[in-house]
């Protein structure tokens, strides 16, 4: 197995983690049908998706907690999960960091610490232990019981843990979702840290977009058991591959219209895209608010202002345009004096416009007969 | 079960399906199978019968018994009911001084096994004893020729004294029923303009229905176990029929069938339980549900409902425990505790441990590979393995004992002809028979406790354990044992318990020359020579109020549960 600290990344960047049409049925629901991914060695991969989209039953399968009904799975190079072999989770050599932390009530954080270095001698255990609490920032804590600490502070004893054998790859499930909203930034951060610090691999399961985006290398966006979009953070959100993807990466203005000779038309105007598409075939448009803008005056599409959110560090507008059933939504960073019911224009130049078939965006959740 | 995964881990192809634990499913496998074999023993022993045994059977004994059966359960199944259901309404709905005590004072019967409070109330209601001297003497009568009560020794006797005994069967759920789910519902039937008295019968009852009827059906079966009480009382039930069958006449293809009659009915209690405990789980949606708001009751009408709650706890317990107390004492302070005495608690110790701590660990596999494999086949497993509990120790025991002595049979042959010695009845010979039995008939429990203790461990901590290293059976040494130590004590202390009341399997499958003190009581009291049976009766109601304490605590912390 390949430990973290073998070595500095290579040039071709080996590869940590493979998965070849992998899926997973409970009962008659496919939860995951025919996933494939590349995991490369060093470097942080979030899989995204709603509840229930199938991510966190893919970690429980990467892990060997849970066995995949199809498709093969390979660690360095070596098949662990597949029609050929099955490795159980305790000889994976993985780390696995649990929402609920699942920290030993009955063992100290020391302990808990030891509980996954159960071959090595105890004065290396006890080396390992140290090393690990004092890196973590946890070394104060080590006699202590998981019921008498902090929130943060389980969540650093759980990373400890999972980190202390020195895993060839970590899974790590909503690690950040317990904590409170100003805590998660700050422990996300030092997470992350010590993860590049030890050029460790890792898996973060996140149904938050902004999370994935801001701590992943690579972001897996998972739908209804599939894999919808694959790329970098910059990808994924300048480059959505669907109207899903677009939508739930941020949010989106969704404009229907009707495709022709190379455009979309809508209502407030047409947008050309590289689509291969019939004339006269449904599409939509999805546009960012933040690249719409709106002013008093000068060239632009008449529009009313029909409301007006202070958000903080933004604003938010709703403008309603002839003749659209829905108000469009545009945020600024600055602020405007404009008020509820002023009839202003609509400026597209700015405009970021993602065009996609309308065909792709309803997708029932697959069963099977 | 490490071992293969490390053998999968440097030889991948060499196992296609190394599985997560398949080991504790093939063990599994094993036991359940182990239970199932004496219910198809005794299947097939009934199809061995001649048929002109059977037709015998048919016309003299099935009928006669069957309808002794019935009545008895219709009886039983009655009071129950009524003292079961009373009682807890009366300490839930009402509140008076004393209350508290009698909360858990009205689970004390349930220390008293059905053969021993028929064997005190023989005794206490012998036309030469106590009571009726008593009677006589305030009436002005010298002679029993003169006056006396009805004989105890009747349907109406036994029926009243297992009702005395069973009832907490049917309070125990019911109040927990009561406490979880009525509060609201009553308090807003009392916004809605019903009257006190019609909650209990509108709303209260109609809601406790499923916990009633499943506590009337593990209060029958323990009727259909019940082997002892029967006989002192002249009841011939089925269960005394089979006993007889096989004792006195020998026949064991005619114990067979009416056993395989008896099990009909079990099977239609278990449905009714089964039935019941589905009906309940609609009800448990408000689980954290406020108390029940108690009425205060004051003066007369407060000693009025303390005397009510205490007739049971007084019949049913406290009468015959103090009966026994005194006899044991008279005949202490008469002869000492004789040897025999000692050893027959010995041999009820050693063996009730042994089983117990077999009990445990077979318990302990089926709840763990529920909990590696959680799949149907495994729940299947799990419910055959947890057949044993409603199957009467006579029908248990018999079906055990087809096994054993066709085992024997085969283990005797072999020895001699590969060595030329004769190894006897050794399961029987040696106890392992009866310890078997008791695993079959107890192992529901130590499954139910622990996977309720189980239950209680996120599953997060099983793939945590496992993701850091740790194969299925070194999680289940530092992550289950550890943390559901107090839910396998307490199965331990329920098996052993049961295993030293244990009478009906125990008195079929002893070896030659080995009393328990329950065989002892049952042979003193068949005999009608009261010597030293007080003693051990004594020493079973004792050791018997250890898992009412548990019980009593348990309910105290955990109003939910």
């Amino acid at each position: 197995m390949q430990r973290m600290k073998a070595g500095k990344m290579s040039a071709s960047q080996p590869i940590a983690l493979q998965l070849d049409r992998v899926s997973r049925r409970f009962g008659r629901h496919e939860v995951l049908s025919d996933i494939s991914l590349v995991v490369p060695h060093g470097g942080i991969t979030c899989l995204l998706g709603e509840s229930g989209c199938g991510k966190s039953t893919l970690l429980g399968l990467i892990s060997g907690i849970d066995r995949p009904d199809g498709g093969s799975i390979a660690m360095a190079g070596q098949q662990v999960a597949g029609p050929q072999a099955f490795v159980a989770p305790e000889a994976r050599n993985v780390g696995f960091m649990f929402q609920d932390y699942a920290l030993f009530p009955h063992l100290s954080v020391a302990d808990n610490l030891a509980f996954g270095l159960r071959g090595l001698p105890k004065a290396e255990q006890q080396a390992r232990i140290a090393e690990m609490a004092q890196r973590i920032g946890i070394a104060h804590l080590l006699g202590r019981y998981p019921h008498a600490l902090s929130g943060g502070e389980q969540q650093r004893v759980a990373l400890a843990r999972a980190l202390a054998p020195e895993p060839g790859i970590l899974l790590m499930d909503e690690p950040f979702s317990n904590l409170d909203q100003g805590l998660r930034e700050r422990v996300r951060r030092e997470t992350v840290e010590i993860l590049k610090s030890l050029d460790a691999t890792a898996i973060i399961v996140t149904h938050d977009p902004q999370e994935a985006m801001a701590v992943g290398d690579q972001v897996v966006l998972m739908r209804h058991g599939r894999v919808e979009q694959t790329g970098s953070p910059y990808d994924i959100y300048d480059r959505p591959v669907s109207s899903y993807a677009a939508e739930f990466m941020g949010p989106c203005n969704r404009l229907t219209g009707i495709w022709a000779k190379g455009h979309i038309e809508t209502p407030i105007g047409n947008f050309a895209a590289d689509l291969d598409l019939p004339d006269g075939a449904l599409a939509v448009a999805c546009i960012r608010p933040q690249t719409l803008a709106v002013m008093r005056d000068g060239d632009g599409i008449a529009a009313r202002i029909t409301g007006k959110f202070f958000l903080g560090e933004s604003e938010q507008m709703d403008i309603s345009v002839h003749p659209l059933a829905q108000p469009l939504r545009i945020h600024s960073h600055t602020r405007s004096p404009m008020a509820i019911g002023e009839q202003v224009k609509l400026n597209l130049n700015g405009a970021q416009v993602h065009v996609f078939a309308e065909a792709d965006t309803p997708l029932p959740p697959k069963k099977l007969d | 079960m490490t071992d293969t995964a490390e053998a999968t881990a440097t030889a991948p192809s060499s196992r296609r399906r190394a599985s997560l634990g398949a080991g504790w499913v093939v063990a599994s496998a094993v036991i359940a199978a182990l239970v199932l074999a004496p219910v198809g023993a005794l299947i097939w022993q009934a199809a061995q019968g001649s048929e002109g045994l059977w037709q015998h059977l048919a016309a003299y004994v099935l009928p006669h018994a069957l309808g002794q059966t019935a009545m008895l359960m219709g009886g039983v199944g009655l009071l129950v009911v009524l003292i079961g259901t009373g009682t807890a309404w009366l300490v839930t709905a009402y509140d008076f001084p004393g209350r508290r005590v009698l909360e858990w004072a009205l689970l004390l019967p349930l220390a008293v096994p059905t053969y021993i409070v028929a064997y005190a109330y023989l005794d206490l209601l012998h036309p030469l004893g106590p009571v009726q001297s008593l009677v006589r003497d305030l009436l002005g009568y010298d002679s029993p020729r003169e006056f006396r009560l009805p004989d105890i020794r009747s349907m109406t006797g036994a029926i009243l004294l297992l009702g005395l005994v069973l009832y907490p069967y049917v309070y125990l759920p019911t109040r927990a029923m009561f406490m979880t789910q009525a509060a609201s519902l009553v308090e807003v039937s009392r916004t809605l303009g019903t009257s006190p008295r019609q909650i209990f019968w509108r709303v209260a009852l109609p809601l406790a229905r499923p916990a009633i009827a499943v506590g009337t059906s593990l209060a029958l079966m323990e009727t259909l176990n019940d082997i002892g009480a029967s006989e002192f009382l002249g009841v011939r039930s089925l269960t005394i029929s089979i006993y007889t069958t096989w004792v006195t006449r020998s026949d064991l293809p005619g114990a067979a069938q009416i056993s395989l009659a008896l099990i009909l009915l079990v099977v239609a209690l278990v449905s009714l339980e089964r039935w019941a405990r589905r009906r309940q789980q609609y009800t448990t949606g408000a689980r954290r549900a406020r108390r029940f708001r108690p009425q205060q009751l004051k003066g007369g009408r407060a000693a009025a409902a303390l005397a009510l709650g205490l007739m049971p706890v007084l019949l049913g317990f406290l009468v015959p425990a103090l009966f026994l107390a005194v006899e044991a004492w008279k005949r202490f302070q008469f002869a000492g505790l004789s040897d025999r005495l000692l050893t027959e608690a010995r041999n009820t110790f050693l063996l009730s441990a042994g089983a117990t701590l077999a009990v445990l660990i077979c318990g302990l596999v089926i709840a763990y590979a529920a909990r590696v494999l959680p799949h149907r086949g495994m729940a299947v497993l799990g419910r055959i393995a947890s057949l044993g509990y409603a199957m009467p120790g006579t029908v248990l025991g018999l079906g055990v004992l087809i096994v054993a002595a066709n085992l024997d049979r085969l283990v005797d042959r072999t020895a001699q002809e590969w060595f030329g010695v004769s190894t006897g009845l050794i399961l029987i010979g040696s106890g392992l028979a009866l310890g078997y039995a008791y695993l079959a008939r107890f192992l529901a429990i130590s499954i139910g406790s622990i996977e309720a203790g189980f239950s209680r461990i996120p599953r997060s901590y099983d793939n945590a354990a496992r993701t850091l290293g740790h194969g299925s059976g070194a999680t289940l040494r530092r992550i289950h044992l550890p943390l559901s130590r107090t839910a396998i004590a307490a199965a331990g202390l329920l098996v052993f318990v049961d295993c030293m009341k244990e009478l009906s399997a125990t008195l079929m499958l002893r070896p030659l020359n080995f009393e328990t003190l329950a065989t002892h009581l049952y042979g003193e009291a068949a005999r009608g020579t009261y010597e030293e049976a007080a003693l051990a009766a004594l020493a079973i109601v004792i050791v018997g109020v250890l898992p009412v304490i548990l019980l009593a605590r348990v309910r105290h912390d955990d109003p939910g549960a």
